[in-house]
Parts: C-alpha cells; sequence; structure tokens
C-alpha cells in the first residue's frame, strides 16, 4: 500500500516535470519566433515585416482650425447650390434630391394619380392589376391637382421588342401627356426590357427624371433611394389579397431531403450562360441535385453539346414542384436577365433562395436585409456553393426558412402587395424623418401593417416589445430587468407579484 | 502557477489528508523537496513568460521612433504613371477580385498592410505635408493587432496601403496617385482599401477623395449619394480628436430612469463654421422659441493657453465643450463645406440626438446602421421647420433615440480603432455575406440585446390540418403504473406515436407481448445510462412537432385533457403548456429566489411530469443549454423540468400556460412514503435549482401568468354532451 502510494507521488511529480519541461520548451520556441520577428524588422523593410506601432512624434491627420474652415463662407449661397444640384444630376444620375418634386406631397400628404385609360391602347393583365391595385389603395386620387405621384396608364411592363406585349411609339405617346413635365414624380413600372442578345435595361424610350419600379435591375443602373428593384412575377401572379407560404411547421432537425436543387433551362451561348452551363460541376444527383436542359427556342439542336442528352433525360425524371417542396436550399442562378420567376416560387415554398446573379439589385433592397432570408452567392464561386450552404447552422436555416415566409406574405404574395411596398417605399422618402425604421420592415408583420402616420416609433408597436426588450427599458417592472437593476439599485423589485400587467401586452 | 495547484490538489483529494502524517518522515522531507523543486522551477517559467515581454515591448517602442524616420526614401519619377480615376461603376462583382479572399471556415478576410515608405518628388518635396498621422498610424495599428491582419503578402484578400491620404488637404495629389501606382500589388488598385476623412479642397469641395485611384475602395468621411458606390464603397465618419481626450461623465446606461434628467436646451447648435445665410435662419428659429435654443458660436477673447476647440460662446458667455452638448435633447449638425462633420461623433458621444441637416449625404457606416433610430434627418430646405419637426417627436423616442446615439458613439465612431475595425467587418459582411452580422447585432445596443429576445422560432405557424403529437414517457421499472399511462394516453384522438424511454439498463423493458395493444405506434428507446436528460433528447423517432413530456406515474389525467392541451399548445407552439403549475418567489429575507407549489394565484412554470412543448427545445436542451445545467441536473437527478422552464423562457421571452383546473398529480399509492419531511428536503432542493439555473443563466428569464386555459363551456351549467371536453374539471 505505502509502495503504491509512494509510486502514485512519483509520478504525480513527474507529470509536473514534464509538464513544466513542456512549457519551457514553448518558452524558448515562443522567444525564438519572437526573435526572429525583430532581426526581421531590424535588417529594414526586406520580407513582409509587421506594422509598427509609432508614436509620440506624430501630427494629427487634422488641425483642429483647418477641419471647421471659414472659406466656406465666402462661397455661393446654400440656397443657389441646392438649385445648381437639381439641374446637374438627372438622367442617369437622379435622386430624390435633384429630380423629384417634394413640394407636390406638401399640401395633400402622398397622393397618387393614375392617368385615365385611353380607348384602343392594349395593355397586358399584369399592369391591369398594377393599376386596379394602385386605385384601390389609400393613396390613390382621381385629381392630378392632389398628386404627388403619377403612374402611367400606358403599358410599359414588357419593353422587349419581340414580345406581342410590346407597346410600339411610346416616346411620342408619352411626350404627348400634359403632365409629363419631363417625368418628374412620375413612376414607371418595368419587368422585361432589352432583347436577344444582349438584353440591355433600355427601355425603348425616354423616361427623363421618372422613377423606375423595375425588375431585373442592376447595380450599375440603378439609381439608389430613386428606383424601386421590384420581383419578376408571372401573369398569373395572385392579383390581389394574400397568399400563405408553403411552410406549415417547423421540423427539428430542418434538413429536408434535398440540400441544393435547381432544375431549368441551360443556356449553351450567350449572356447568362456561363453559371448555368458549369452546374453540372456542383451537381451530385444524391442532395444536391441540380438539372438543366438544353431543349428551348428553334434551333437548339445547333448548339448542342456532348452533354445535352444525358442532361435532358435526368431533367425529365425529375418533378420541379417535388424539387421545390423538399429542398431545404434553392438554387436561383440568373437567366437571360438578372432576375428570375423562380426567385419567388422558391421564396413561397419556404426554399431558402441561393442567389447567384452578379449585380442583382435584389427586390426591394432598400428596405429589405436580404441576409436573413436568403444565401447571396457570388457566380465566380459556384463550385464553393455547396460547402458554403453545408456550413450554414440548423438554426440559421430555420429562421432563413421561416423569413422566407413573413417575406413572401408581407411583401411578394400578390400584385397588390407589390404594388404597395413599392408605394410604401416612395412613401417612406417623401415622410423622411418619419419613415418607418428598418426593423419595422424586416420584422413581424412588416412594413404595411404599422401606418407611420400613427407612429413611427417603434415602443408604440407592440410586436417589437420582444425584440427590442421593451418591457425592460419601458414599464420596467419586469423580472428579468428587474434582477439586472437589483445590483444596481441596492433595493429589489424582485418581487413576481408586480409583472402581471406586462403579458397582457406581449401574451401572443 | 494554475498547473501546479490542480496538481497537488488533485493529489491530496485522491488520498486523503491523512497520507502524509502516515508517511516516514524521511520520505516526508524527500517529497517536500522534490514538489519545492517543481514549484520553484514553474515560479521561475512563469517569470519568464512575464519579463521578456516588457523588455521586448520597450524595445519595439523605441525600435518604431527610429524606424519611422529610416523607412525608405522612395522618389517618384515625374513621368510615373498616374492611375485612373476612381471608376464610379465599380462594385464588388466587377472591380474586387474575391478569388484572392477564398474559403475559409472562420469567414473572415486577411488584410495585408504595406511597409511604411517615405515619397519624395523629383525635387526631394514629400508628397504629404503631414506624412503618416496620429490617427492613421492608430488605424495601421489596430488591423495589425487584429485577427484581420495577415503578413503575408501573398495571402492577402484585402491591401491596405501606408500611404496617409485621411486628409486630402495635406496631400499632394498627383505625386499621391503615383506612389500608390508604384505598391507592388496594386494592380489597378484591385482589392486595395484607402481611408479618407476629409476630402475635396476649395473651392467646390468634392465629396470623395480627388486622388486618382482606380478600382480601390475607398472609406471616405463625407460621400455624397452621387460619389458614392453602394455596396462598393464604405461610409465612415469623421474622426473626432476630442473623443480620445475628453471622458464625458456617464450620463446614460444601466439606468432608464436616467434618460429622463431634464435636458437644460431643446435644441443646440455648436458648429462654428456655420454660413452665414444658415446661422440667420438658425438666430431666427431662436427668436422665436426663446430658451429652448442655444446658440454657440467661437469664442472671441479667451485668455492665452486655454485651448479654443474645447469652448463656445454665446453673448459673451463661454461654456466648454463637449460638456455642454450634453445639456441638449437635440444637436444640429449641418453641412459645412463638407458633408461629414467631426462634430457628429462629439454629439454622439453626448448622447444628444444629432439633427442632420446636410442634403445626399451618406451617414457614416449606413450599409449596416439603422440611423433612423439615432438622428433625425431633415432637408437643409426645410431648416425653418426645425422646431415643428422636432417637436413632434414623442418624449419616449427622443429618450431611446440618445440611447441609440450613446451606443453609436460606444461602439462605431469612439476611436479611429472602432472605425477601423468596424470598416473591414463591413467589407467582410461582403464577402462572406451568409456569415454577416444582423441587424440586431449591428444596431442594439448592449442592454437591448441583453433583454430581448431573438427565437429562432418566430412564426406563428398554426398548422391547418394537424399532424399530432409524440408522447414521450420515461420510465425506469414501474411497469403496472407505466401501462395504465401508456393505455390512458392511447385514448387522446390526437396521439401520433407513444415513446417509451427506457432509463433502466439493469433490467430489459417486457416483452412485446406483454405491452397494452394501442393504436398508434408504440416504440422503446433503451438508453446507455440512467439520466433524466433522456427525457430531453431530439430522437429521431419523434416525427412531429409537439411533444407531451409524462411520467410513468401520471395516471389521472382524463383523454378529454390531454387533448385540449394539445390543442391549446397548437394555437401558441412556441410554449410550454402543461398541467402542473409552479412558481418562483423572491424571498427577501434569504435575498434569493424561493420554490413554491401551493395553490397561488400565478404560475411561472409548468413541471414536464405533463406538458407538452415543441420538438425544437429538446434539441435546444441537449445541445445548447448554457453552462453546466445539464450536467447538474443529472448529477443530482432532480430539476430538469426547472432546467426546461428556464430555457423556453430565455429564449422566447413568454410564460408557459397552464391548462386545466386540475392541481393534485401525486398517485394515492405514491402519498405513504414519509410525506413532510421529505417534501421539505424536496422544497430546498428544487429552491437551489432555481437559484443555480439563475446564475448561470445571468438573469430571471422565468415570467409569470395569473391565468390558465379552460375549454369554453367548461365551468357553465350546459348539457354534458354539448361540450367539447367534457371530462375536464376534477381538481
Amino acid at each position: 500500500m505505502q509502495a503504491k502510494k509512494r509510486y502514485l507521488i512519483l509520478f504525480s511529480a513527474g507529470a509536473c516535470l514534464i509538464l513544466l519541461l513542456y512549457f519551457g520548451g514553448m518558452q524558448t520556441a515562443l522567444s525564438r519566433s519572437n526573435n526572429r520577428r525583430d532581426d526581421r524588422s531590424l535588417d529594414g523593410h526586406h520580407g513582409s515585416p509587421q506594422w509598427h506601432h509609432f508614436s509620440g512624434s506624430l501630427q494629427p491627420f487634422s488641425p483642429w482650425d483647418q477641419m471647421e474652415t471659414e472659406e466656406y463662407n465666402v462661397h455661393i449661397s446654400p440656397r443657389q447650390k441646392r438649385d445648381v444640384i437639381s439641374g446637374v444630376y438627372n438622367g442617369k444620375r437622379c435622386r430624390m434630391d435633384s429630380c423629384f418634386d417634394f413640394s407636390l406631397c406638401k399640401t395633400n400628404g402622398f397622393k397618387v394619380y393614375v392617368y385615365p385609360q385611353q380607348k384602343g391602347e392594349k395593355m397586358s393583365e399584369s399592369y391591369q392589376n398594377i393599376l386596379s391595385s394602385i386605385e384601390a389603395s389609400r393613396f390613390y386620387t382621381s385629381d392630378p391637382g392632389q398628386a404627388c405621384l403619377f403612374v402611367l396608364s400606358l403599358d410599359t411592363l414588357d419593353r422587349d421588342i419581340l414580345s406581342p406585349q410590346y407597346v410600339h411609339n411610346l416616346r411620342t405617346k408619352v411626350q404627348n401627356l400634359h403632365l409629363w413635365n419631363n417625368g418628374k414624380n412620375h413612376l414607371i413600372f418595368n419587368l422585361y426590357s432589352g432583347t436577344w442578345p444582349d438584353y440591355t435595361e433600355d427601355l425603348g424610350f425616354d423616361f427623363g427624371q421618372a422613377m423606375l419600379a423595375k425588375a431585373s435591375i442592376g447595380t450599375e443602373n440603378f439609381r439608389p433611394n430613386f428606383d424601386v428593384s421590384i420581383p419578376l412575377f408571372g401573369k398569373d401572379h395572385r392579383s390581389a389579397g394574400e397568399e400563405r407560404g408553403y411552410l406549415k411547421h417547423n421540423s427539428i432537425p430542418p434538413y429536408r431531403k434535398y440540400m441544393l436543387v435547381f432544375k431549368g433551362k441551360r443556356y449553351l451561348t450567350g449572356i447568362g450562360s456561363d453559371t448555368r452551363n458549369a452546374l453540372y460541376h456542383v451537381h451530385n444527383s444524391e442532395d444536391v441535385v441540380l438539372l438543366t436542359t438544353c431543349k428551348h427556342g428553334k434551333d437548339w439542336q445547333k448548339h448542342k453539346d456532348a452533354r445535352c442528352d444525358l442532361d435532358n433525360a435526368e431533367y425529365d425524371k425529375h418533378d420541379y414542384r417535388e424539387m421545390l417542396h423538399n429542398s431545404t436550399f434553392c438554387l436561383v442562378p440568373r437567366g437571360r436577365r438578372l432576375g428570375s420567376f423562380r426567385f419567388l416560387e422558391a421564396l413561397q415554398a419556404a426554399c431558402v433562395p441561393v442567389i447567384l446573379s452578379n449585380g442583382w439589385e435584389m427586390p426591394f433592397s432598400e428596405i429589405i436585409h436580404w441576409n436573413t432570408a436568403a444565401v447571396i452567392g457570388d457566380e465566380r464561386l459556384l463550385l464553393q456553393i455547396p460547402s458554403t450552404v453545408r456550413s450554414i447552422h440548423q438554426d440559421n436555416i430555420l429562421s432563413l426558412r421561416q423569413q422566407t415566409q413573413f417575406l413572401w406574405e408581407a411583401y411578394f404574395s400578390s400584385v397588390e402587395r407589390i404594388v404597395l411596398t413599392t408605394l410604401e417605399i416612395i412613401h417612406d422618402r417623401v415622410l423622411q424623418h418619419a419613415a418607418r425604421s428598418n426593423l419595422m420592415w424586416n420584422s413581424l408583420p412588416g412594413g404595411l401593417y404599422s401606418l407611420p402616420q400613427y407612429s413611427s416609433y417603434l415602443g408604440d408597436f407592440p410586436f417589437h416589445y420582444a425584440k427590442l426588450g421593451e418591457s425592460c427599458h419601458d414599464l420596467q417592472i419586469d423580472l428579468k430587468c428587474a434582477s439586472k437593476f437589483i445590483h444596481v439599485d441596492g433595493h429589489e423589485f424582485g418581487s413576481p407579484g408586480i409583472t402581471t400587467g406586462v403579458y397582457r401586452k406581449v401574451l401572443f | 502557477m494554475v498547473r501546479l495547484s490542480m496538481c497537488s490538489s488533485g493529489k491530496y483529494s485522491l488520498r486523503g489528508p491523512a497520507l502524509i502524517p502516515r508517511m516516514k518522515t524521511k520520505h516526508r522531507i524527500y517529497y517536500i523537496t522534490l514538489f519545492s523543486v517543481v514549484l520553484l522551477g514553474l515560479i521561475a517559467t512563469g517569470m519568464f513568460q512575464f519579463w521578456p515581454h516588457s523588455i521586448e515591448s520597450t524595445a519595439d517602442w523605441s525600435l518604431d521612433r527610429r524606424s519611422m524616420h529610416d523607412a525608405p526614401l522612395i522618389q517618384l519619377p515625374v513621368s510615373n504613371p498616374i492611375p485612373e480615376r476612381g471608376d464610379l461603376s465599380c462594385r464588388m462583382h466587377t472591380c474586387f477580385d474575391v478569388y484572392r479572399c477564398g474559403y475559409n471556415p472562420k469567414n473572415r478576410i486577411k488584410v495585408y498592410i504595406y511597409p511604411l515608405q517615405r515619397f519624395v518628388d523629383e525635387g526631394g518635396v514629400p508628397i504629404s505635408s503631414t506624412g503618416l498621422s496620429r490617427e492613421y498610424n492608430d488605424l495601421l495599428s489596430t488591423i495589425s493587432d487584429s485577427e484581420f491582419y495577415t503578413d503575408d503578402v501573398t495571402r492577402a484578400c484585402l491591401f491596405v496601403p501606408s500611404i496617409d491620404v485621411l486628409n486630402q488637404n495635406s496631400l499632394r495629389i498627383r505625386e499621391t496617385a503615383q506612389a500608390l501606382a508604384m505598391l507592388p500589388r496594386w494592380d489597378k488598385g484591385m482589392n486595395h482599401l484607402l481611408f479618407n476623412m476629409l476630402p475635396g479642397g476649395p473651392p467646390d469641395y468634392n465629396t470623395a477623395l480627388d486622388v486618382p485611384r482606380d478600382r480601390a475602395l475607398l472609406a471616405g468621411g463625407g460621400f455624397s449619394t452621387w460619389t458614392y458606390r453602394q455596396g462598393y464603397d464604405v461610409s465612415i465618419p469623421v474622426y473626432s480628436p476630442l473623443s480620445a481626450d475628453v471622458e464625458l461623465p456617464e450620463r446614460h446606461h444601466h439606468r432608464p430612469q436616467r434618460f429622463t434628467l431634464p435636458r437644460r436646451y431643446f435644441i443646440l447648435s455648436s458648429q462654428t463654421a456655420i454660413h452665414r445665410e444658415y446661422r440667420a435662419e438658425l438666430e431666427r428659429l431662436k427668436e422665436e422659441n426663446g430658451e429652448a435654443l442655444l446658440l454657440l458660436d467661437k469664442c472671441s477673447n479667451l485668455s492665452q493657453g486655454v485651448a479654443s476647440a474645447r469652448k463656445r460662446c454665446y453673448k459673451g458667455q463661454v461654456f466648454d465643450y463637449p460638456q455642454i452638448l450634453q445639456e441638449s435633447s437635440f444637436c444640429v449638425v449641418l453641412r459645412g463645406a463638407r458633408l461629414g462633420q467631426a462634430t457628429l461623433s462629439d454629439v454622439l458621444q453626448a448622447g444628444c440626438v444629432p439633427i442632420i441637416l446636410a442634403d445626399s449625404y451618406i451617414l457614416p457606416f449606413s450599409e449596416v446602421l439603422d440611423w433612423k433610430r439615432a438622428s433625425v434627418v431633415i432637408p437643409e430646405e426645410k431648416l425653418p421647420e426645425m422646431y415643428t419637426i422636432l417637436k413632434s417627436i414623442p418624449h419616449r423616442q427622443v429618450e431611446e433615440m440618445q440611447r441609440q446615439a450613446c451606443w453609436f458613439w460606444d461602439a462605431y465612431f469612439s476611436s479611429m480603432k472602432a472605425i477601423g475595425m468596424t470598416t473591414l467587418q463591413i467589407i467582410n459582411d461582403r464577402i462572406y455575406p451568409y456569415a454577416a452580422r444582423t441587424y440586431e447585432q449591428w444596431n442594439n445596443p448592449p442592454v437591448v440585446k441583453w433583454s430581448s429576445v431573438n427565437s429562432p422560432l418566430f412564426l406563428p405557424l398554426i398548422p391547418p390540418r394537424s399532424p399530432g403529437f409524440t408522447a414521450v414517457v420515461l420510465t425506469y421499472d414501474r411497469i403496472e403504473s407505466l401501462f395504465r399511462v401508456i393505455t390512458e394516453i392511447s385514448k387522446v384522438p390526437s396521439l401520433a406515436k407513444l415513446l417509451v424511454v427506457w432509463n433502466n439498463q439493469n433490467k430489459s423493458p417486457p416483452e412485446d407481448s406483454l405491452w397494452p395493444k394501442i393504436a398508434a405506434p408504440l416504440k422503446v428507446v433503451r438508453t446507455k445510462e440512467n439520466k433524466l436528460s433522456n427525457r430531453f433528447f431530439p430522437y429521431d423517432e419523434i416525427e412531429t412537432e409537439a411533444v407531451l413530456a409524462i411520467d410513468d406515474d401520471i395516471i389521472m389525467l382524463t383523454s378529454d385533457e390531454l387533448q385540449f392541451g394539445y390543442e391549446v399548445r397548437e394555437r401558441i407552439p412556441y410554449r410550454l403548456v402543461g398541467y402542473p403549475g409552479r412558481l418562483h418567489l423572491w424571498d427577501h429575507e434569504m435575498g434569493k429566489w424561493k420554490y413554491e407549489s401551493e395553490w397561488t394565484n400565478e404560475v411561472s412554470m409548468v413541471l414536464t411530469g405533463a406538458a407538452f412543448y415543441h420538438k425544437y427545445f429538446n434539441y435546444l436542451y441537449t445541445y445548447k443549454m448554457p453552462g453546466d445545467i445539464k450536467n447538474w441536473v443529472d448529477a443530482h437527478m432532480n430539476c430538469e423540468d426547472i432546467a426546461i422552464n428556464f430555457l423556453v423562457a430565455n429564449i422566447t421571452g413568454k410564460a408557459p400556460i397552464k391548462v386545466t383546473p386540475r392541481k393534485k398529480f401525486k398517485c394515492p399509492e405514491c402519498t405513504a412514503i414519509d410525506g413532510l419531511s421529505l417534501d421539505q428536503t424536496h422544497m430546498v432542493e428544487r429552491s437551489e435549482c432555481i437559484n443555480k439555473f439563475a446564475s448561470v443563466f445571468g438573469t430571471m428569464p422565468l415570467k409569470v401568468v395569473e391565468h390558465r386555459a379552460d375549454p369554453v363551456l367548461y365551468k357553465d351549467d350546459f348539457p354534458e354532451k354539448l361540450k367539447s371536453f367534457p371530462n375536464i374539471g376534477s381538481l
């Protein structure tokens, strides 16, 4: 027994000694590496020395008296400067400051006028829906004298020359409108622009200082806080009301049958073909299923490549809907244009969109934080996409998925929703300081339900209490806070008896 | 040192303190010496570890001072190429080489800083009048100390030149551009980041740095909407040097009550270089509204030696700046020659809500910060209406804006370090958007982050056709009672599956043929260890969202009661819905929490002896339980139900719901075992659990309710057969 103890002690002493040696060794290694670094910096700037922390003797970047310069006073009056701005920054450089006349909204608030429809003008069903949504909204006025915003009754949705919906002679028709005023305070809706082969974002007529509410808009052409990027929607998109998303319950763990899916056309040549032609590299036919078909257009056989037959065969084996509803992520690559129908389809199906469309200004980007509902990928990094989506944590998948449903229902589920959201965004710009905060737009129940006329203060809306810890700041009787302030105040309001009022407010 | 104590204490606790006296003296001395040697050795190592660092750092210091003047002198030939002017159409996908950043598990970009060089023209005149400024040195030091830094130029994703362009006024534009182009990795400015706070120069003061810079990213103070390339450039604040010198007395934080301290002025204007037209308008406002406004200007007759930057005057009255800013609710930040004003930083620091009057100005870090919650932006044109606009903002909102302003300053404005790190984080978020910081992380001050709830389950989903629930029965060996429970549960219409968690490793569950025959599938899971947490494991067998946790002795619940509880949970899917209700109370005498099982008017916990909840909480309990709570529960074989109440309340911020009036859950045969004394130790243990969990959570997450859910007609005098849940009501 004694011997056993002794061995044990000897052993532990030995262990400590080894530990000591180990630390000692590490220490020397460390100091050696330190020395090496010092050596390197000593012999000047060969190699790549670390940045030095210079101290003392340095001047400030701007002496105080220089920062607040007086010269400004002698220059032109700011009032004149403001007038100059509107002359200089127009067309592609339009902003609210330079191309929008706020004074029209002053007396009657934010009112929208729709031009009367002219006989003999053809109009697509989608545009009809847009106009009737506006006419049914609380912003509508039939009196152009009261209006702050004007919407054309000429169908501008489809500006693809090859399309049957294309309206000809738009340029002259627009110029003849007596309220046109070079497009000032006008809003123009557009879904398609440009045509084969280059699909430019040109609308084919001079829209002057009008704002665009446009699908597939690129960041280069997008005029921030002036244009509105809208999603591409089909002609059978629900016209009004709200359509629920497909998510019915939250499964735990959140993974579905497929991790990532795509089913769509493969462009063999031309703009937008690069990414779709490379998809097969990522396809693994198990949980990453990316299917393409070459069959589209009249002469696809001409451009057909070696993989086409194989791809087409596999393409026909899978059902798009089945894939959409059973996948955690859905790939949304650009088509010929930057946006695609697939985006809204994935959103509704609670399939988290993985966007591969470089330079696409995301729909309603001014107010929606897309990182909370989608994965914004980079076409250049296509091969990393599988590892990227796999690295996303389960909890994040859960919340991404629910956010898709919230955004879908709040802003995208019908033409009316899309139009109202567009108008509310512009309304917020007109309201300026009284606009909704980003939090209101991005959390339940969404911006359309918080009327800024009522209040723009978050604390006035019970839906946000939990997110703001509002009960703490405001009601001060919440236990969670109370227990925190015990230390600060030196007295307790720990008794839970006083908390009752709170819960009626935040019950559901 | 820590290691040593671990070593020795490990030994003693292993063999007990009686060891040493029993040893022979000779041995004892031997061992004591041995240990002292080891001890001394470790102390020496420790000392060694600390000493050299301080020596090194002093060495570094002097070395640095030398090396600034030793920085190699580079002469720029006049004919050197000049980069192109910045391309306004640049975006991350066109002008930024993302391949350099690569894929890495940390999702963090690598930033390289060029070594310091001093550039001069052919005549030997330096390209900048200040050279390296104090602020830029701070900024570069911050980056080099941060996790973003790499000294390996080949692995870098972002390059930061050591050429200081913070202030355009001190630069020679053409030569600076040539110097940039000479950088070894310049490559048309690709992936290069320039920091500039004071752009433009007289007479028209451009809003972006005038130095031609190819495709380089610009972190600029004072962008206008026309020069700012959204999603490419970063708008940064103009650093206020006062921030470093002045510490304002704490006025905010921690105690919301303090916000209500009245501020003497409503609007304050402290800038000294306001255009005379605007000053005239401000004075007109002052005439109309009197004392509520304070218009300060430069002091004309200050005695020598007083820093003029720190004083402001109004009609001969002298005020300390920036302290005076704390006395006002709103502070004017009016554009000067430039859009970006250092005053903004001072104003935020003082917790004064900035009134931004600078048309087309891109506010600092506007890509991530929600300025609507911290400032009031008013068009310059509306300056005369300023007073009316501000008066329309409710008082509570102003207080919250003040708090928000303080937080923005603390986190993003207070130092060059804060500014630099925020800039890099923003760029990092663009390159790894799926790992980006959230709106809440950027915008919620710690007080809010701490008290708010952000549950990953936030969407109120109500399934149209419900898939039913899975009952999970935890059992050890009470077979008879277990079978009765199973039989009772099987009568509940919405039961989808029954899962028995067999926690007894010494005994096999009964044969299949002995189990009660029920319609729903029944599955037995055998566990490896007898642990309470097994009841909350997210078994794959649980295919429904709703889980019913039930003990193997809860035989008194009727199928109506269970079905009703299930339907309640369907409507409020993210709460605990259960039958036995309990309460926590604050014991004023003892100064701690107390567990209460008496019949009270309130409930803050429902016990999982019988409770419905979402399967997600199983997952959280198993993998995300804070601290050592899970192990503690398993070790003590108690309080798993309290733990899950804490967990759910903490994540949802909501109280549980007690259903049905039933209050008695003890089976008749259990009451016999020595009632009272067991009961009391039980209560003490449970109270300990609450105190322990509250300390691990750092707060008391439990919420109290004073209502419960009962079926609509349950107490009414009404024919039984017309009631949906007739068999409810017994205690």
